[in-house]
């Protein structure tokens, strides 16, 4: 076993998937300096700048995927998707089924995502849920460096387009950039086991769509994802001094979702609560309320999201996306 | 209106020693996120915003602090929103990202290239509201690859919009070179919109309030939307605490972080052959030395201090307008930082 930040664990998986696949080829905006590392060892043939200009470059890599690359495309920042969203739901979600199942277009689009760094509502979304709204599209959320070489290897081995999000806090690298900026003076609520952990040696991929099973608890099922999965497993060691024992399911992937992971949860502990970085409505939260009444599971169900656009002031940023404190209020709330 | 080059001057100065004490805050950890400072476009934006009026808009990128001060917003309104305090401009809601000003119909986007149809809009709503009144874009060459900045300029064209494209065009799209991202020259490019430019450098601003007054004029005539392209330097890059900036201020610490693993690289088995990997390594190193020996970042070059150098010799009132500027900011930095209201 190795130890790398979560940044380096998807490059090192990628550099591993580069080495053995020569049609893996990377671009996007900055990226020979962000990926340098592995500009160098593979060459500019393989890992290059692209013009500020996502509808182009995004819907290029969709294309140039149905024609028998691998391209892993890099957005700035998940919120920039909103400038080349056709390529994405109009056009790499549809190859699929338009072909009657006999083309597909298996491209990556890798973008860091959400916040808690003080950056504004225009460049701290998650937006997975919107993503995953639409057929067609796969989304991963990893939560821990294991979890993101793993899930990256399986992004770049599935057979459609998969959208890859890494959460600034998790990463070293993109909050030295965007959050300090080198300085000291800034501090930030960095979720330790998520930023830095233990990797394979050589990496396997993860099954898309499995949901992992962080902590046991017989009372709550807590159900998220990404930097939430780390505020949740910190809140049910709260809560089990307060004798309430809270389990922490990490989907993973929101889109396939893990349906029998969660309704097995919640069929065992009778209470949800959705804990989602992303907006609340029309989204994550209310799709796995969704999925138990679906499956006929009674329970008792609540939600920490982002309800609205997320402020710039650092105080009302840490309120507005979901805290321990919030979580823990949440639950006891369902416990009363 | 002529021009008046000690109210030019005072605007530049004004905005400089504004990001300045903004620079300082932020270092200090007071400013969250990340801080794109308008040093060295100053003259552009000044050649542009003082010859707006009452009913023109401004339709601002994720630099947009000059403007907006140049335009007349509170210097202390700005400061406290960055501050993210409650009684700042956008209630510490947006930021410097996003600086809101419906009094002077001026808004931000952090989202590159955004500014094309929102000056189309603002060009729109004037001509059928507002006649005489227009709309300018600010925007960087970064932005002139973004398609909605290019239909925009082909919309306005093609209804006459009162609008003035503004590219600030400092080399970069954040750490990339623009050159070898773009194709073709960027005014030929707007002039086959039908759109009469003009190229000048953004770092004289008799030249760009001279280009600026004919396209204004020639939108509030009626005659329909101009480009203007003016080259200038960002003297902090694109943004404080940039990476390569960095690599530069504090040479022996950080270049030996960012080479190592580039080193290993090139023998790690598996990959591209040698020569490649050579290239590669050559890409990488030339982004960050002519990022860090940008010649262009020759103190003659700042617009500011150029400006200053072509006053008319009167040094009592040279002081005086200094010290009244510095003035300004101080007590605007006083007061943001005091108490909050109640």
């Amino acid at each position: 076993m190795r130890t790398l930040s979560f940044t380096q664990a998807v490059d090192d998986s990628l550099a591993q998937a580069m080495a053995e696949d020569p049609r893996i080829i990377l671009f996007g905006e900055d990226i020979e300096l962000l990926r340098g590392k592995l500009l160098v060892r593979f060459g500019p043939q393989r890992v290059r700048n692209t013009p500020i200009s996502e509808s182009a470059f995004l819907g290029a890599g969709v294309s140039a995927a149905m024609s028998g690359l691998r391209p892993v495309v890099e957005l700035g920042m998940v919120d920039f998707v909103g400038v080349c969203m056709d390529a994405l739901f109009n056009q790499a979600a549809k190859v699929e089924a338009f072909s009657g199942g006999k083309w597909t277009a298996p491209v990556v689009v890798r973008a860091p995502c959400g916040g808690g760094y003080g950056d504004g509502g225009q460049h701290e979304q998650c937006l997975w849920g919107w993503l995953a709204h639409v057929p067609g599209l796969v989304v991963l959320v990893p939560s821990t460096p294991a979890d993101a070489g793993g899930l990256m290897l399986a992004a770049l081995q599935h057979d459609g387009p998969v959208i890859f999000l890494e959460h600034k806090l998790l990463s070293e690298s993109w909050l030295e950039s965007l959050g300090s900026g080198g300085r000291h003076t800034v501090k930030f609520d960095v979720p330790d086991e998520g930023t830095r952990g233990a990797v394979p040696e050589k990496w396997e991929p993860l099954p898309i769509g499995q949901a992992a099973l962080r902590r046991e608890g017989g009372d709550v099922t807590i159900a998220t994802v990404g930097v939430g999965v780390h505020r949740a497993l910190e809140a049910a060691k709260a809560l089990e001094e307060e004798g309430t024992s809270a389990g922490v399911l990490d989907l993973r992937s929101v889109a396939p979702l893990d349906r029998s992971a969660v309704c097995k949860a919640v069929a065992g502990t009778g209470r949800l609560l959705v804990v989602d970085e992303d907006y609340e409505g029309f989204g994550l939260s209310g799709e796995l309320a969704a999925v138990v009444a679906e499956a006929g599971i009674g329970c008792q169900y609540a939600r920490v999201c982002t309800s609205t656009t997320v402020p710039y002031a650092r105080h009302l940023e840490d309120q507005c996306l979901p805290n321990t404190k919030r979580i823990c209020a949440a639950v006891r709330q369902l416990m009363q | 209106m002529p021009m008046d080059l000690w109210a030019l001057y005072g605007s530049t100065l004004k905005s400089r020693l504004f990001e300045e004490a903004v620079a300082r805050l932020w270092y200090d950890g007071l400013i969250s996120g990340e801080m794109h400072l308008g040093t060295g476009e100053e003259a552009i934006i000044a050649g542009v915003v003082t010859q707006l009026r009452e009913g023109d808009a401004m339709a601002l990128d994720h630099r947009g602090t000059a403007a907006m001060l140049m335009r007349g917003v509170e210097p202390v309104l700005i400061l406290r929103e960055l501050l993210g305090r409650p009684d700042g401009l956008c209630g510490g809601m947006g930021g410097h990202m996003h600086l809101f000003s419906r009094k002077h119909l001026a808004a931000s986007s952090g989202i590159v290239g955004a500014e094309g149809p929102a000056a189309a809009g603002y060009g729109l709503s004037a001509q059928y509201l507002r006649p005489g009144a227009i709309a300018v874009a600010f925007f960087g060459d970064g932005a002139m690859n973004q398609g909605m900045l290019m239909e925009s300029m082909n919309l306005a064209s093609a209804w006459k919009l009162p609008v003035l494209f503004v590219c600030k065009d400092d080399g970069w799209a954040i750490t990339t070179e623009s050159v070898k991202v773009t194709g073709g020259d960027l005014v030929e490019r707007v002039r086959a919109f039908g759109i009469p430019t003009a190229d000048v450098d953004g770092c004289e601003v008799f030249e760009v309030w001279e280009a600026a007054r004919s396209a204004i004029e020639r939108a509030r005539g009626g005659q329909g939307p101009s480009f203007l392209h003016a080259r200038c330097i960002h003297l902090e890059g694109h943004f404080l605490g940039f990476p390569l900036a960095q690599g530069m201020s504090d040479t022996i610490r950080e270049m030996p972080r960012t080479v190592l693993p580039l080193a290993q690289s090139v023998l790690t088995p598996g990959g591209a052959a040698l020569r490649e990997r050579v290239t590669g390594m050559k890409t990488f190193l030339g982004t960050v030395r002519s990022a860090l020996n940008d010649p262009r970042r020759d103190p003659e070059n700042d617009p500011v201090r150029r400006l200053r150098k072509a006053l008319p010799s009167d040094p009592e009132r040279l002081r005086g307008l200094e010290e009244q500027v510095e003035k300004e900011i101080s007590r605007a930095l006083e007061s943001a930082l005091g108490e909050m209201p109640s």
